[in-house]
């Protein structure tokens, strides 16, 4: 019954470091508590459970338990947590102990005229009692005796030295040993040395020799009655973690997503439809001036589309001014001067940014009276690119543009200032940059107080004149606009070095289920 | 971004001043470049092929110095020298000239004849007289032709170029095309002739050429260029010949550009002048050379064309937002070897475009110089006077409201790729690929990148797989986009907006999955019913356990399916347990 007892105070134990704050919630029996503290009322400076178990004649392990109890019930008992060093018979040196060691019941086997040597080999003790008895000269071997070799007593009487020493460490008298004795012991494997974990038991400052039955919480029943007010409450283990909520969880690279749509939207800025990954090369490149023969449109940089292979639908004018600003010029450029083929921008491919999505919203804007307009998008776009621990062949880019008349260079760093401090990054710079459709281009840095170093945020810039103005939009107009990954500032947030730890099947669910809200500027 | 290599030493020596690695990192950044990283060749060498290697590898110090993809007279120490030196106005830009030849004589000639029009109809040509090289120059004017050959020339496919010994060779040249059986000579660095076909073969190995075969092998008739005693000076774009390889001795140098972009050549060849006529006896003179076309035609080479572009100071200071005058912005610009002077109407101001500055075509380009050279940091930030009210999506106003709820009934959100494999959407969900409308990928590097999804199913199963890991149930979602073919768009494709769920549990849970589509319809306020509202009713399809699968309608329209996974649809995904889900079009509820 104790063991089962002791089961379940270890039980206990598990359970509050998984949750559960409740403690005690098996008492020990009462009977055994208050003899404990009775003994303890009597002991000035505290006592060892060791010694407790001695004195109450109960197994350690069990004082062990009741101390836990104890301690459970508040300041009625204070416990210091003690490991000692302590032989310990083993199963072997417990037999012993009992009935003699191996040369004793040797030796008192044999009779006054002796036992033949393979009768006395069949005892249980035979070989060992045999050679040690032989060797304590107790008996002799007379190999020449008819009938074969017999063994004989020596001498009247012998003291069994081994069986004395096994019962005083089975008395706890083990310090009356010497250490080198001990050790001979131990060799054969009739003692051992094990580590005890016990407590120095003291009166708390709430001692009592009578314990109070505590309750573990309040019930329905209490409320009613009322009789939660003479009642006495086990306390809680407040160091315990408490039970998970069942609930579902976002996932944090879309946390990030809903942030920075806030931040475009207090600012101001609409949404772009870009719901529409598939694109033709033309609005993807050609409509940004981005000439036919850029690296960017390899097959090595871009996913093209087999099926359905080419657009077929374009706005004819437009198409036959881009063409034009392509390969002759105007609107006050050079052009490219080169051999434009409408084949090269029917081509369907995924699109490589969103921008593909803002030269469609500017060219729908173009063909109404003009109005100022702040756009955003924030959505994926694709590279055929090598993937590697910060790369994917599909990631999501976050846009914003801005169109409106006389538009400048300091407006865009304006505008890059407020949407960066939104997200906690004041300390900005520009570097010269170059993109085929803004000019001036700018890469946008941020001094990075961590690694003490400008790092690269986002890139922007105002779009080409050879861009806007076959659009059709009004001559003093200018569009600024930015773009960075949603991927990198959610690593960064996140403490990510892997992508794919975060995007895509891979995903580690027990990080989206631990990962916290989303605050960008904290 | 191309990225050009110098020794640090020999780069200070030329801009006449030591900088620490920072100032030096501080200047780049100022003038649009980027000091990647400082290294040496035997730190290179022992990165790629380990320490032995680069046991005798030198160790100057390199400078590794990122150029944005325009700026092709950056691409070699000559042009960053000069570029910076302008910059820093410790010199004036140079001015290049053509000029004829200095004793009188025929200009050298190139003859095109018309059988290279199949394959690289055009060619230009020029002449470098009395070069002095060193070891680095020479270095650099290999080096150089490499990343022209890199950028501009798009891996020779644009323009080859060719660079020559004069003296080794005599005028006029030809260049023409041939069967590749007719052609043969020694090519550079070989000890023997062969033939246009035995060298193609003999190049499909080499680490270098084998890159460029391509561009010609499948022609019928190769280009190829000849002297007037028949001595092959290169067979564009794969190699020259040896016969007439330049060497550090070489005093007189004739460079010709085979292309198919007329335009890209004339820059590549007003870039290679430009940067190396430095060295010639006469600095910064280019000796013409005319090109003859099959129809007659006569052009003179290289064009080192000077263009005057005139704009207004206000320009400038409105598109940039700064206020300065028309004489310090023509100061601005000149420091930019855009050489500018006020021509005294208002504030007009007359801009030189150098022939080495093929990047500047607008007037944008112009005021993006002065922007650098005043410097993009020094420019007032201000905030924009556009007053625009915000609006969001809906459709992505709804996907917003209804994560924020789908999360809150318990089921986690999973974020996977619109990119998968067409075995993912057809045969592990047992479906024919035909009937999945999806759009496919031409040039897919792996499977991962076959098609675009048509369904979220794949994705949230895959994450499953990859999650067996964690307790059960397992509840996800995802509300995302997926692609389908659709003939009434321009592009010939559609995304649509689903709705996807999982429960992955010892029990298949269709309660726990009926129960979710109960609930988001009471999100978007659909009542259960027949007509107005919405029900299920018993359906077959491949993806799901036969019997255990039912079809979704709201308001009359099918909107998706909801059921027990097939359990070979389980397994195909790796999975143990049963499962089951939901898979909806959440348009119609917008």
């Amino acid at each position: 019954r104790r063991r089962r007892w002791w089961w379940k105070l270890q039980l206990q134990h598990c359970l509050s470091l998984t949750g559960d704050r409740r403690t005690g919630l098996h008492m020990a029996d009462t009977g055994l508590l208050e003899s404990l503290l009775r003994l303890l009322e009597k002991v000035d400076g505290g006592t060892d459970s060791q010694d407790v178990a001695a004195d109450l004649g109960v197994d350690h392990q069990v004082i062990v338990g009741a101390v836990k109890s104890l301690q459970a019930l508040g300041e009625v008992i204070s416990t210091e947590q003690k490991s000692s060093k302590h032989w310990e018979l083993t199963g072997e040196g417990r037999e012993i102990a009992e009935q003699g060691s191996h040369e004793a019941r040797v030796f008192n086997a044999i009779p006054d005229e002796g036992l033949p040597q393979n009768e006395l080999m069949k005892m249980p003790s035979g070989k060992v009692g045999f050679s040690k008895a032989m060797s304590n000269k107790w008996i002799r071997l007379d190999k020449a005796h008819e009938g074969g070799p017999r063994v004989f007593k020596t001498v009247e009487t012998i003291e069994d030295t081994v069986r004395d020493k096994l019962q005083l460490v089975q008395k706890g008298q083990s310090a009356k040993l010497e250490d080198k004795e001990k050790n001979e012991l131990k060799k054969r494997k009739l003692l051992s040395e094990v580590t005890v974990k016990s407590y120095w038991i003291t009166k708390g400052s709430s001692f009592s020799t009578t314990i109070t039955k505590q309750e573990t919480e309040l019930t329905p029943e209490m409320i009613a009655s009322g009789s939660w007010k003479e009642k006495n409450f086990k306390p809680y283990n407040f160091e315990a973690m408490g039970v998970a909520p069942d609930c579902g969880h976002l996932h944090p690279l879309m946390k990030v997503r809903t942030q920075f749509r806030q931040i475009f939207l207090e600012m101001g800025f609409t949404e772009m439809p870009t719901n529409n990954f598939i694109e033709s090369s033309f609005w993807n490149f050609d409509s940004l001036f981005q000439p036919q023969q850029h690296p960017a449109r390899d097959q090595h940089d871009t996913f093209f589309i087999s099926d359905p292979a080419l657009a077929h639908e374009f706005p004819q004018d437009y198409m036959e001014r881009v063409k034009k600003v392509h390969s002759e010029g105007g609107y006050g450029s050079q052009g490219y001067k080169y051999d434009w083929k409408i084949e090269e921008a029917q081509k369907n491919l995924l699109r490589t940014h969103t921008t593909a999505v803002s030269a469609r919203m500017l060219y729908k804007l173009a063909q109404q009276k003009f109005t100022p307009v702040k756009y955003f998008s924030i959505d994926r776009v694709f590279r055929n690119e090598t993937l590697d621990a910060t790369h994917l062949a599909e990631f999501h880019q976050i846009e914003g543009v801005v169109a409106d008349y006389g538009l400048t260079l300091g407006n865009l760093m304006g505008v890059l200032h407020q949407f960066f401090t939104k997200l906690g990054i004041t300390k900005l710079r520009f570097k010269p940059a170059y993109n085929p459709y803004t000019e001036p281009s700018m890469e946008v840095f941020s001094y990075h107080e961590g690694l003490k170093k400008w790092v690269e945020v986002g890139n922007s810039g105002v779009f080409r004149p050879e861009m806007l103005l076959p659009m059709g939009l009004p001559e003093g107009v200018s569009v600024i606009a930015w773009g960075l990954s949603l991927e990198r500032p959610t690593m960064i947030k996140y403490g990510i070095n892997n992508i794919r730890e975060l995007v895509g099947h891979k995903v580690n669910l027990q990080m989206v289920y631990d990962s916290p809200i989303c605050r960008l500027d904290s | 971004m191309p990225t050009v290599s110098v020794k640090r030493d020999l780069l200070f020596e030329a801009l006449g001043q030591k900088y620490t690695d920072e100032e030096f990192d501080e200047l780049c950044f100022e003038f649009g470049l980027e000091l990647d990283e400082i290294t040496s060749e035997k730190e290179i060498l022992s990165r790629e092929q380990g320490d032995e290697k680069a046991a005798g590898a030198s160790d100057v110090v390199l400078y590794k110095i990122d150029v944005p993809a325009n700026r092709y007279d950056l691409l070699c120490l000559e042009g960053l020298v000069r570029g910076l030196q302008v910059f820093k106005e410790k010199l004036e830009a140079p001015r290049y000239k053509r000029v004829s030849p200095a004793d009188g004589g025929e200009p050298q000639r190139l003859v095109i004849t018309e059988e290279t029009a199949s394959v690289r109809p055009h060619a230009v040509a020029a002449v470098l007289r009395n070069i002095s090289f060193t070891q680095e120059r020479y270095e650099s004017f290999i080096e150089l032709q490499e990343k022209l050959h890199q950028n501009i020339c798009r891996k020779r496919t644009l323009v080859a170029i060719g660079t020559h010994d004069l003296d080794t060779i005599s005028g006029p040249f030809t260049y023409t095309a041939k069967p590749p059986g007719d052609i043969r000579f020694k090519p550079l660095n070989q000890s023997k002739e062969y033939t246009a076909a035995e060298l193609m073969s003999h190049y499909k190995t080499d680490s270098h050429l084998r890159h460029y075969l391509h561009i010609i092998e499948n022609e019928p008739l190769y280009p190829i260029i000849y002297d007037s005693n028949g001595i092959v000076l290169s067979m564009p774009p794969i190699i020259n010949g040896d016969h007439s390889k330049i060497s550090l001795n070489t005093k007189n140098i004739f460079i010709e550009c085979t292309a198919t972009d007329l335009t890209k050549a004339k820059i590549t060849l007003d870039m290679i002048v430009t940067m190396f006529s430095e060295y010639c006896d006469e600095p910064f003179t280019v000796e013409e050379a005319e090109v003859v076309y099959p129809d007659g035609r006569l052009c003179v080479y290289p064009e080192l064309a000077y263009r005057t572009e005139t704009l207004s100071g206000d320009f400038i200071n409105k598109r940039v937002g700064i206020n300065e005058s028309a004489e310090s912005i023509a100061q601005l610009l000149t420091r930019m070897c855009l050489r500018s002077e006020v021509s005294g109407e208002g504030d007009l101001i007359q801009v030189e475009i150098p022939p080495m500055r093929a990047d500047v075509i607008h007037a944008c380009d112009i005021m993006e110089d002065a922007a650098i050279a005043h410097g993009f940091n020094n420019i007032v930030r201000s905030t924009p006077r556009t007053y625009t009210v915000a609006n969001q999506l809906p459709l992505n106003k709804l996907t917003e409201l209804l994560r924020q709820d789908l999360a809150a009934a318990g089921f986690t959100e999973a974020l996977t790729f619109a990119l998968c494999s067409q075995e993912d959407i057809a045969d592990k969900l047992r479906k024919n690929i035909v009937e999945t409308r999806a759009v496919h990928i031409s040039n897919p590097k792996t499977a991962e990148f076959q098609v675009v999804r048509t369904s979220l199913l794949p994705g949230l199963l895959k994450t499953l797989a990859a999650n067996r890991k964690m307790p059960l149930p397992l509840k996800l979602f995802e509300i995302s986009d997926v692609v389908l073919k659709d003939e009434t768009k321009d592009v010939g494709a559609r995304n649509n907006r689903r709705l996807c769920a999982v429960y992955y549990n010892k029990s298949p849970g269709f309660e726990v999955i009926h129960g979710l589509l109960d609930r988001v319809m009471q999100l978007l306020d659909v009542k259960p019913g027949r007509n107005q509202g919405y029900h299920i009713q018993a359906a077959e399809d491949s993806t799901f356990f036969p019997g255990r699968c039912a079809e979704i309608f709201s308001c009359g329209k099918s909107i998706g399916h909801l059921g027990v996974l097939h359990p070979d649809v389980i397994s195909r995904f790796e999975l143990t347990m049963p499962c089951s889900a939901i898979d909806i079009d959440i348009e119609p509820f917008l």
